[in-house]
């Protein structure tokens, strides 16, 4: 027993790992995805080879343990997305 | 902000009902955590469907196996906020998530299952690797 939300896309309340165009990936739990772009609650964002780590690395360590959020709220536009995965697939 | 007790009552008493202490202050905690012998497991329970509504029948389904934890506890995020913060400052390199469960033993934190780990799989999947968790680590009961 839970609560459930309606009207919301399969993504909805899913950790998801959002690659950019540019240096910067997010991981956050997913509100909804449409045309504008993706909305994440809870949100880190890693900015490739920061801290000597990669995307790769970043995604291999959250995998793990999940993230420190950065951000309450965050929308990233459609045009910037270059793709959404689940944390949890990742092995 | 707490939703009320009243939506709430039923996903704590799902995991009350199998024998999972409910700890509702920090005191309660630390009277849990700091017992550092054996093995202990901490459910942090959430309201969310999404993925808590996996979560606590997963650790329903694990518990009724052979080998279990010598002890079982909850706190609620959202709900029981102090209680929950003082589970969280055990754990604090561990990024805040709910649900998750935390598996100690003999005080050390050994296996983590954050809340990116439950969503999407049902009970099945959540118990079965709770199960695993619990051969590696939990004493085989003994026999009368």
């Amino acid at each position: 027993m839970g609560t459930f939300h309606q009207n919301k896309g399969e993504l909805h309340g899913i950790t998801v790992i959002v690659d950019t165009t540019g240096p910067e990936i997010f991981v956050g739990r997913c509100d909804d995805m449409d045309a504008r772009g993706i909305f994440l609650h809870d949100v880190d964002v890693h900015r490739d080879g920061d801290a000597g780590r990669s995307k790769e690395d970043y995604v291999k360590r959250a995998s793990r343990f999940g993230v420190f959020k950065k951000y309450d709220h965050l929308m990233i536009p459609r045009d910037r997305i270059a793709s959404v995965r689940r944390l949890g697939e990742i092995g | 902000m707490p939703y009320s007790e009243l939506l709430v009552r039923p996903m704590r008493e799902e995991l009350s009902s199998i024998g999972v202490r409910e700890l509702r202050t920090p005191d309660e905690v630390d009277a849990f955590l700091n017992e550092k012998t054996g093995t202990a497991m901490l459910v942090v329970n959430s309201v969310c469907g999404c993925a808590a509504g996996m979560a606590r029948p997963g650790v329903r389904l694990a518990l009724e196996g052979e080998r279990r934890p010598d002890r079982v506890a909850s706190v609620f995020a959202g709900q029981d906020l102090d209680a929950t913060a003082r589970a969280r400052a055990f754990i604090a390199d561990i990024p805040p998530s709910s649900p998750s469960i935390a598996f100690f033993k003999d005080g050390e934190l050994v296996y983590f299952m954050p809340r990116h780990r439950i969503e999407g799989r049902d009970a099945h999947q959540v118990a079965h690797d709770l199960t695993q968790v619990f051969a590696e680590f939990c004493a085989v009961p003994a026999t009368t």
